[in-house]
């Protein structure tokens, strides 16, 4: 039955069975860093024992997208007990089975430590990690079951579409994105409703929308996490967005290999298409709109958005010039919108809650919130979303709980391999577009990662340098040529075969990487090591001099001679007698830090 | 249609300009007098061919209002647009990817092909790159050297993609692709097969494009000397129409220069022992060609009838319209004509054995070397045509023997084959077959003479092209294509039923022969292309005899040997077969 | 060479049979969907020889060179066999940062084997792949479908023994 009017959608909403009719729910993680380490089997396991005792209708078990605090996974939250068990294991199955769902006693050693604290967190809004985030892209994420359509509904799901098809007109939709200041979040920060307002105002047969899933970034999984904990929501921004732009087709691209989003995607395009927010006819109104999947093949560069375009006419993914843009010239030559996931699923809540209260979040410049993937020498790892103008510190120390040994933050990487990084004398410049162009940085689609004292930051920039110089379409001179002979300086460099000019060589050479390449990879691909030349010279130049040591040291004072770093090494270049203090031969080490991973005391120190 | 009406000011370097909307940058800097560098860049707007994806970098110059670089040859002009050409950044960034292109390039200028005639030599030259400051891993791939017209030396490729659009987009051949991405990339064929061993026809317009020694032709002149110096051969030249207006450019000479004396005296200085003219062959070929379109429309054969005498367009209809076989003309092309008739007539005239004839062809192109290889073109385990000598290769020979070809005389060439009408001259541009055979073919249906031998609207460059002409009381409906996409789409409206065409003809390089692939490189200069084509009808025009049947040679070859035109013997000598090959 | 890549007798009917299905079941322009196809391609013959990269060219109208730019263009392709294995170590930033590229080096040594390449043995081939979207777990490898999380170089031994059907003597 196609849904045609609010009632409709009421209905779709009461097929859901109501919360508090169970005695208890459990929102187990479904997330793909969760799923990693079997939540997929606690799920089965739990399941089977629900069913064997007859608790069907009073224990709600669902499985759900990513609950965020991916470091502590496998996760579960149970309410109305408003509890979080945290890392565990099949075999914690019984234990929160036969105590706590059976006799509602709390299984303590589940429970989340705070170890910066040092104390129990049961709950998770009192969890630290939590405290200052605040929801709008990841509202649903993780609370709701991303294959259900009537949990989506049920959380107003669709009704911003009805609204903007019954009530408003293409260019009201338009101006209601453009008045909220949303800006794209796929790293350029143009502000969407120009976007949208151009593409809107070109006149041709047939237009397109696209969804940028493509998110190649290493070490960020944004996007993915809100394709797999609430697909709807793209859905329904996507048609939003068709409407206003004009478009009667959507297409949505993601990498092939993102098996695990792709399944809750599909299914959630054959759900809208069987409720008829898909097809002709959308809400009883004359616009039609359809959904469809193109699959990538791994290549970074696919996220530029013409070279989206290009891999989804079936070539070789390589960025064309710009101008034309996309939204005169896209997808078969037609105008084109493509949007990030991210700056999608915000559409709905901005038509359900006004620009105006979308504008009174963030910044002057940038408004509403900005998802972070939190990674790195951090004691709390995941998604964090937060309000624009949150800054380093608070991510860092107040949600990230700062380095879980105690050891100094050196620097927070952000933007990922187009990014730059920042270092602690910047850890309060507020988070927007502007300001991070301010200090030489940007906002990128969301990586952070932090770096402890140990880091070495001629290796971060020379690993970023190796990504980037693999990734690059290889088209023009500049970034095909350039970032390789810069990675080979790198690695010159790196490995005590380089000379003092070589620094001069690598920021001339950066500079013109970035005025002279063809695409945002090239023009941004040397941002790594310049910055990190700009913050670190010195390390760059102990490398440039060879005054670095490369070997790993033990320090007499903590060894207590366990023999368990000679035990590892590879090369066995670590002598000592049991129980008495160990030393590494620094001519044979190969750095492997196999010794340091192995040290029960921290009595190895990096190079 | 087009918006050229509007008119758009900009600054190149503080001087005014105004130029059409859409230009580009490089178009207004070039009417403020302003040169920038350029190298991937490549416009032959006259026939349709751009390659303009931006790749190379050594183009680029400031857009001052916004501070950042653009590429000149791709980056349209803007009301009020500011651009500074030789701003430091621009220059900066201009040597960086010059430099970067020479630190993965073998620097081998001293015994390459292109010294001297290379777009990348000429650009570190005039950069004044006199130091590389980049050093690295350098690509390193085995030559091809195997197939039978061109050469690959990959090493030598900056990955311009000229090449890349000539063959995918102009051909629409595709051999030619990138392939892998980054540093690894490289210019290729599928699978890096040797060229010899994809469908590659050979027209050569990679090669005519390629900046650099990365595609050339195959060097047959050291076989070339090896014959002249064999006391043993009887060395016979012939010279193709479209050589005589082009050659002079390798000596200094202004496109369009008519150098046929001079080109028959070089020719004898060379060595060879008699000069021949392949214009006596085209009258030849368009006797028979002809008599076989008339054939086929009394006796209701095939139709249309393709012309058959490029054999790079011979190769494409075999390999991509392999069921359309039965419509190219059943005629050799004259060059193997000429082979045929000096191995077998003019040997048996003068008495000497054809096996001791070697027969030598100065070409515009590149895929009559790979014709002359055909096993179709072997009679008793002799090759009509033994070598193949582009333009470019001549003009070679010549300065290696230190023959001052500005000092040469004029000469003619030898009697027996080397008599021609204006009708041969033309077969050097695209249009110009089909108005020869319309020549012939309209005093042999009619029986009168025509007054007009001028044939306005089968000249031209526009891609494809049709007329109709009234022969007595049939009209004759002809088309006409250059480059093998234009080719491509003629063919497919027949195949699909959607046009109706009696002739075709079809040239596979941009402005047929005289835009050849083993022409003198123009390096993206239509200009060079139309005043040779404007020389080859000024040739014909200056002609008394200007129909292929007036050529009294030709009437006594008949006469002596031939009986008619499609007689078993013209059949035997004169015609051919084609088959299917694979495509890859 | 170029008779090996004109001989389709090495390519299974009927998986050919399955592809040719799947190519006469798609709607719309064929040749935009060539990266479509060579999914399912691979899907079903495990890698793309390249007699199979000109089947699909032939079947979609399409020329050898094309395919085989795109093909050698992204990097979830495979020209040669896999192995049994697919060893995959992410080199994101946060594995990165947590030393996923000592753990890679120390992969590759073990099975004697270079980056993309087969081990001698056939079992297995080790890739480097980008965020798999389980930081919270780095450094993380996958063996196939399966995840190992917070992987140490001196454990690798060990996981790679459970696939090689070794049982050491602890
Ligand atoms: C090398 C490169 C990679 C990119 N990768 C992505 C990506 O993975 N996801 C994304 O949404 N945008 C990516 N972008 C940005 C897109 O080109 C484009 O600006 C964006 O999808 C537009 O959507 P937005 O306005 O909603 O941000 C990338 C850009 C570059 C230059
Ligand atoms: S900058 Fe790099 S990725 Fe972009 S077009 Fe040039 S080579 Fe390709
Ligand atoms: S770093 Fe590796 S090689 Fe060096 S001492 Fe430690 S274990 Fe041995
Ligand atoms: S592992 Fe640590 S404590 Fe044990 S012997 Fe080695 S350095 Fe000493
Ligand atoms: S291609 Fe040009 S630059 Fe390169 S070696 Fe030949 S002549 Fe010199
Ligand atoms: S220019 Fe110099 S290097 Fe080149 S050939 Fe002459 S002398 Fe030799
Ligand atoms: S000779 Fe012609 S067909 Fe062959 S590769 Fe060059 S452009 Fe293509
Ligand atoms: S072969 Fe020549 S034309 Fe082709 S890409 Fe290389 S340099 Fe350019
Ligand atoms: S058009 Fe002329 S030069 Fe070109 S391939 Fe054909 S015969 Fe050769
Ligand atoms: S994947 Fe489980 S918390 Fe993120
Ligand atoms: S000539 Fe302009 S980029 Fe190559
Ligand atoms: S960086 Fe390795 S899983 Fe994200």
């Amino acid at each position: 039955m196609p849904i045609k009017t609010r009632e409709d959608l009421m209905q779709l909403k009461a097929q859901l069975p109501d919360e508090t009719s169970y005695r208890m729910t459990i929102l187990l993680c479904g997330g793909t860093s969760c799923l990693s380490s079997e939540s997929d089997i606690i799920d089965e396991m739990l399941r089977e024992k629900i069913e064997k005792n007859h608790l069907e209708n009073e224990v709600n078990l669902v499985k759900v997208g990513c609950l965020r605090f991916c470091g502590e996974g496998p996760i579960m939250f149970i309410s109305p007990d408003d509890i979080a068990y945290v890392r565990l294991t099949i075999k914690d199955v019984s234990d929160i089975f036969e105590q706590h769902i059976l006799r509602g006693h709390i299984v303590d050693r589940l429970l989340y430590v705070d170890g910066a604290q040092n104390k129990t967190v049961p709950a998770p809004k009192d969890m630290d990690f939590f405290k200052k985030q605040q929801r709008i892209a990841l509202r649903n994420v993780g609370d709701i079951d991303p294959r259900s359509i009537e949990a989506y509904v049920a959380r107003e799901g669709y009704e911003a579409l009805r609204r903007c098809i019954s009530d408003m007109r293409a260019d009201e939709v338009i101006n209601v994105v453009r008045k909220s200041g949303l800006r794209g979040r796929g790293g350029g920060g143009f502000p969407t409703g120009l976007k949208w307002a151009y593409t809107a105002s070109v006149k041709s047969d047939e237009k397109y929308v696209i969804c940028n899933a493509d998110e190649g970034d290493p070490g960020a999984f944004m996007d993915r996490s809100i394709i797999e904990g609430d697909p709807h929501s793209l859905v329904e921004a996507m048609i939003i967005a068709g409407y206003a732009n004009g478009a009667s087709e959507g297409h949505i691209y993601i990498r092939a290999e993102y098996a695990i989003s792709i399944e809750p995607l599909r299914l959630a395009i054959d759900k809208a298409r069987e409720h008829g927010f898909l097809g002709t006819h959308i809400f009883g109104s004359e616009f039609s709109f359809d959904i469809h999947i193109k699959l990538g093949a791994g290549a970074f560069v696919c996220g530029e958005e013409t070279a989206l375009i290009r891999s989804m006419e079936g070539h070789r993914g390589e960025p064309d010039k710009k101008p034309p843009f996309p939204s005169e010239s896209g997808f078969r030559g037609k105008p084109t919108s493509v949007n990030n996931v991210e700056t999608y699923v915000n559409i709905p809540a901005i038509i359900l809650r006004g620009a105006d209260w979308f504008a009174s979040i963030g910044t002057e410049r940038s408004k509403g919130t900005k998802v972070f993937a939190l990674a790195g020498q951090l004691r709390n790892i995941g998604l964090v979303e937060v309000p624009m103008g949150t800054t380093f510190r608070e991510i860092i120390y107040d949600i990230g709980g700062g380095h879980p040994e105690g050891k100094q933050i050196k620097a927070v990487q952000i933007g990922g391999p187009s990014g730059g990084v920042i270092t602690e004398d910047f850890f309060d410049t507020p988070i927007d577009y502007d300001s991070l162009i301010a200090i030489g940085a940007m906002m990128g689609s969301g990586g952070m990662i932090v770096m402890d004292e140990d880091s070495d930051m001629v290796e971060i920039a020379k690993f970023y340098l190796d990504f980037t110089q693999d990734e690059s379409c290889g088209k023009c001179t500049p970034c095909r040529i350039g970032t390789k002979r810069m990675y080979e300086i790198l690695e010159r460099l790196t490995a005590m075969e380089g000379d003092p000019q070589d620094l001069e060589r690598l920021e001339t050479l950066g500079e013109n990487i970035k005025n002279a390449s063809l695409c945002g990879l090239g023009q941004t691909a040397p941002n790594p090591v310049l910055s990190t030349m700009k913050f670190f010279r010195e390390e760059y130049e102990a490398y440039a001099y060879r005054t670095k040591r490369t070997s790993y040291l033990i320090d007499g004072k903590q060894c207590i001679g366990c023999t368990k770093c000679a035990r590892v090494c590879p090369v066995d270049c670590i002598a000592g007698k049991v129980r008495e203090v160990h030393t590494i031969n620094e001519n044979d080490c190969i750095a492997c830090g196999a010794c340091y991973d192995a040290c029960p005391t921290n009595a190895i120190v990096k190079p | 249609m087009k918006l050229i009406d509007k008119m758009i000011q900009c600054k190149i370097n503080g001087i005014t300009v105004n130029v059409e909307a859409g230009s580009t940058v490089l178009d207004a800097a070039e009417k403020a007098g302003i040169h920038v560098p350029t190298l991937c860049h490549l416009d032959l707007h006259d026939v349709g061919i751009v390659n303009q994806n931006a790749n190379c970098r050594v183009c680029m110059v400031e857009d001052e209002k916004r501070g950042t670089l653009v590429p000149s040859c791709a980056e349209k002009v803007t009301d009020g647009m500011r651009i500074q050409t030789d701003s430091l950044k621009a220059v900066m960034a201009r040597r960086t990817s010059l430099e970067l292109l020479l630190s993965n390039h073998p620097q081998d200028c001293l015994t390459c092909v292109k010294n001297l005639d290379c777009e990348l030599q000429s650009l570190a030259y005039e950069m004044n790159i006199k130091e590389i400051h980049y050093h690295g891993e350098k690509m390193s791939h085995p030559k091809d050297l195997t197939s039978r017209g061109i050469t690959k030396d990959t090493n030598k490729c900056i990955m311009c993609r000229r090449c890349v659009t000539m063959c995918d987009e102009v051909q629409t051949v595709g051999v030619l692709s990138p392939l892998k991405r980054g540093f690894d990339v490289v210019v290729a064929t599928a699978f890096h097969l040797d060229l010899g061993q994809t469908s590659c026809t050979y027209c050569g317009q990679c090669v005519s494009v390629c900046p650099t020694g990365a595609l050339a032709e195959m060097n047959d002149a050291p076989k070339v000397w090896r014959a002249l110096n064999d006391k043993q051969n009887h060395v016979v030249v012939q010279v193709a129409p479209a050589v005589r207006v082009a050659v002079g450019e390798m000596f200094g000479y202004a496109p369009g220069e008519i150098s046929t004396g001079k080109v028959v005296s070089g020719l004898r200085r060379l060595g060879f022992d008699k000069v021949f003219d392949t214009n006596f062959a085209a009258d030849l070929t368009i006797i028979e060609e002809a008599n076989e379109l008339i054939n086929r429309i009394e006796t209701g054969g095939t139709l249309p009838m393709l012309t058959s005498c490029c054999p790079a367009w011979v190769q494409f209809i075999e390999a991509q319209f392999p069921e359309l076989l039965s419509v190219p003309s059943s005629c050799k092309s004259p060059q193997q004509m000429m082979g045929a008739v000096t191995k077998s007539y003019y040997a048996d005239k003068t008495g000497i054995d054809p096996k001791d004839i070697v027969m030598v062809s100065i070409m515009p192109c590149v895929a009559k070397k790979a014709e002359a290889a055909r096993e179709e073109f072997n009679r008793q385990g002799l090759q009509d045509v033994d070598f193949v000598l582009t333009t470019r290769e001549f003009s070679r020979m010549l300065k290696e023997a230190a023959i001052d070809f500005k000092k040469l005389p004029e000469e003619s060439f030898d009697e027996l084959l080397g008599e021609s009408t204006g009708a041969a001259t033309i077969f050097g541009t695209t249009g110009g077959v089909i108005e020869a055979a319309t020549r012939t073919a309209y005093e042999m249906v009619t029986g009168k003479e025509l007054k007009d031998v001028n044939f306005k609207q089968m000249r031209g460059l526009e891609g494809i092209r049709e007329a109709q002409v009234e022969v007595g009381d049939v009209t004759l409906r002809i088309g006409i294509a250059h480059e093998l996409g234009n080719a491509r789409k003629l063919l497919e409206s027949i195949r699909d039923g959607k046009n109706h065409f009696d002739a075709i003809e079809i040239m596979a390089c941009p402005g047929g022969c005289i835009g050849g692939g083993g022409q003198p490189y123009h390096h993206g200069n239509t200009d060079i292309l139309k005043k040779r084509q404007q020389a080859l009808y000024k040739l014909d025009g200056a002609m008394k005899k200007r129909k292929s049947h007036e050529n009294d040679m030709v009437m006594k070859l008949y006469e002596d040997y031939l009986e008619k035109p499609g007689s078993p013997k013209a059949h035997e000598l004169l015609h051919t077969t084609y088959s299917t090959k694979a495509r890859i | 060479m170029r008779e090996k890549i004109l001989d389709r007798s090495t390519l299974d009917t009927a998986l050919l049979a399955r592809l040719d299905a799947y190519i006469d079941s798609l709607k719309g322009d064929k040749q935009e969907q060539l990266i479509h196809v060579l999914h399912k391609a691979q899907e079903l013959f495990g890698h793309l020889p390249h007699n199979l990269q000109l089947y699909v060219a032939h079947a979609l109208g399409l020329s050898g060179a094309r395919v085989n730019g795109v093909v050698t263009f992204y990097s979830f392709f495979n020209e040669e066999p896999v192995g049994k294995y697919v060893t995959s170590v992410c080199m994101g930033t946060a594995c990165f940062v947590k030393g996923a590229d000592k753990v890679l080096e120390r992969t590759l040594n073990l099975l004697g084997t270079k980056k993309g390449e087969m081990s001698p043995d056939g079992l297995f081939t080790v890739k480097d792949i980008r965020c798999i979207g389980a930081c919270g777990l780095a450094p993380v490898v996958t063996i196939n479908e399966k995840v190992y999380g917070k992987v140490k170089v001196g454990q690798i031994d060990d996981i790679l023994s459970r696939y090689r059907g070794e049982k050491r003597a602890d």
